[in-house]
């Protein structure tokens, strides 16, 4: 009897994952931007800034062509649900485009629905529900919910520190900076793993407009702390509030951005709204959310983590699958959707780019 | 052949709950986007817990009297042995894909998988000796062997403590229960109690009805 239930839960647990693998709730890549070209080496660092405005399609049409997409991609996961036996709890919503008029030109598309390295893009629905934001709670799963009505806006930035033109940023400036879509990877410390459709603009963009001075070598980072409207803030377990740090050449690296959004819609509050940072070689810690402050300072920050657990977690957190963590895999991951382990690339798969920022470094020392 | 009184049968129902449960929520694709964690995190959990109420059953007797826990005893510690050998299982095969070097790395590095993998050795032997015949066999060595349940329970709770990023409340509330049903089995705190309790039996006696007449 144990034996025969020990064989359904396995046996169900495969056709579950399997069948999750291949009809998931994928979200349809739309973006006002252009197209990555894939063969060109830059292509990490395309931006839309030539693009004329006019080509831009407005907000409201592209949201509402998501929609559809939206509704068939729904229609398409209830017919795979239905081939399975499953009956579909909602009919798909009509699939008909309500607002794309004649005479509009149809959103440039990235076309990309993959990495540079050929991986497919983590499912919407998995990007915004599965989230660490311990400001709200350390269920992953309950985030979402907590965030839901977090407020982003009004939103201030303040940069300052070690600079010549110190500023206050509210969300109109931060939007003026030329946005780009970004797909990375994401590789969580705990050793799993996505990969996101990011819109945002390079940090050193900012950096640029506050003008570092000599002295400045590192960037300080902080996020919003507020216990009234972040829960997770009133426990007394994590130094609160969040602190992040890099440094100077790693925060002016063209890889490493503010980010306002993902899949070509506004940062959903889940995943850092309204800006956070995104450094795709680092452990995702390191991609602070909900930024309200930045400083450029001398001596090296001490972030919320290497604070908590030293031994554990330290400043520079590159990917690296030499370095072992005394809980999670660092050689291999498990990327959201998939069944198997993969093996972790150094630097999460950026080495060619950033590897030479460390270059001399006895990066186990320096982990 | 087997008659279970109400408490057994309450008992196997909830010790095959959480079983029933993450079937239940594999099946209707509850689990997170990481389903794999979470079927080793859940059947991690009823191990402990059942393990814990597996050594809760004589101090339960020893304090209140309780003696129908002591027919579940087994019981319960082989449900613990269940859910610890499917959480192995999960590990080993679905999560790590029978890659024995890899899981051989993680062995050598993390203290965690190593009292955890230790844990279930003498989980696994004392599953295997559970039977009358092997009690039979192995007599006074029996109870012997058995009290190494003890260091099972020990083992876990370091594998529970040491997987947890940062906030150890958990593991410490079980340390806690565990070091107090411990105490509870100390011979000299025993024999106190039972003293005590005694006394106090037989004087509620005199004065009128027992309230707990087993």
């Amino acid at each position: 009897m144990v034996k025969a239930l020990f064989k359904v839960a396995w046996y169900d647990s495969i056709i579950n994952m399997t069948h999750w693998t291949l009809s998931g709730p994928r979200r349809p890549q739309t973006s006002t931007q252009p197209i990555v070209d894939f063969s060109h080496p830059s292509f990490l660092m395309i931006t839309t800034s030539q693009i004329p405005s006019s080509e831009i399609t407005p907000k409201h049409i592209y949201l509402s062509r998501r929609k559809f997409l939206r509704g068939a991609g729904l229609a398409a996961s209830a017919a795979a649900l239905a081939a399975c036996g499953v009956p579909a709890a909602t009919p798909p919503p009509d699939p008909t485009p309500t607002a794309v008029s004649s005479g509009e030109v149809a959103p440039p598309q990235t076309g990309a629905t993959t990495d540079e390295l050929g991986d497919p893009l983590t499912p919407y629905d998995a990007v915004t529900n599965y989230n660490n934001y311990y400001e709200f709670t350390t269920d992953k799963e309950g985030v979402a919910r907590l965030a839901k009505d977090f407020p982003t806006s009004p939103w201030q930035i303040e940069v300052g520190g070690l600079v010549n033109k110190p500023g206050v940023y509210d969300l109109d400036d931060l939007a003026k900076f030329p946005q780009e879509e970004r797909i990375y990877r994401l590789r969580c410390v705990e050793a799993w793993s996505m990969v996101i459709p990011w819109i945002g603009f390079p940090l050193a963009e900012l950096l640029k407009k506050v003008e570092p001075t000599s002295k400045a070598k590192y960037v300080r980072f902080q996020a919003i702390y507020d216990p009234e409207k972040l829960p997770g803030q009133k426990t007394r377990w994590y130094n609160w509030p969040y602190v992040e740090g890099l440094r100077l050449d790693e925060a002016m690296h063209p890889l490493t951005i503010l980010a306002t959004g993902l899949y070509g819609e506004p940062m959903p509050p889940q995943n850092g709204a309204p800006v956070r940072l995104v450094v795709p070689w680092k452990y995702g810690f390191k991609s602070i959310k909900a930024v309200v402050k930045i400083d450029l300072v001398e001596e090296q920050p001490v972030s919320l983590w290497m604070a908590a657990a030293p031994n554990e977690y330290g400043f520079y957190a590159n990917v690296n699958p030499d370095v072992p963590h005394p809980r999670w895999s660092q050689r291999t991951e498990r990327r959201i959707g998939e069944l198997k382990r993969r093996r972790t690339l150094p630097f999460n798969g950026y080495a060619e780019q950033v590897a030479h920022l460390y270059e001399g470094m006895d990066l186990k020392v320096y982990f | 052949m087997f008659r279970f009184t109400r408490f057994q049968l309450a008992v196997h129902a909830a010790a095959l709950a959480p079983l029933v449960a993450l079937i239940w929520d594999i099946a209707l694709g509850n689990l997170s986007v990481n389903p794999i964690q979470d079927i080793t995190f859940r059947t991690g959990k009823a191990a402990m817990v059942l393990l814990v109420a597996a050594l809760a059953v004589t101090p339960l007797n020893t304090v209140f009297g309780f003696r129908q826990g002591l027919r579940v005893r087994r019981a319960l510690g082989l449900y613990a042995f269940f859910y610890a050998a499917i959480h192995l299982f999960v590990y080993v095969v679905v999560d790590y894909g029978l890659d024995f070097y890899l899981i051989w790395l993680e062995l050598a590095e993390k203290r965690y998988v190593l009292v955890g993998f230790a844990a279930f050795l003498v989980l696994l032997l004392l599953a295997l000796t559970s039977t009358r015949g092997w009690q039979r066999r192995l007599g006074k060595t029996w109870k012997k062997l058995h009290r190494w349940i003890y260091v099972a329970a020990v083992l876990v709770m370091l594998h529970y403590a040491w997987v947890q990023k940062s906030d150890i409340r958990q593991p410490l509330a079980f340390s806690a229960l565990l070091i107090l049903l411990l105490i509870l089995r100390i011979p000299r705190i025993r024999r106190t109690i039972t003293r005590l309790r005694s006394r106090r039996a037989s004087k509620t006696e005199d004065k009128g009805p027992a309230f707990s007449k087993i």
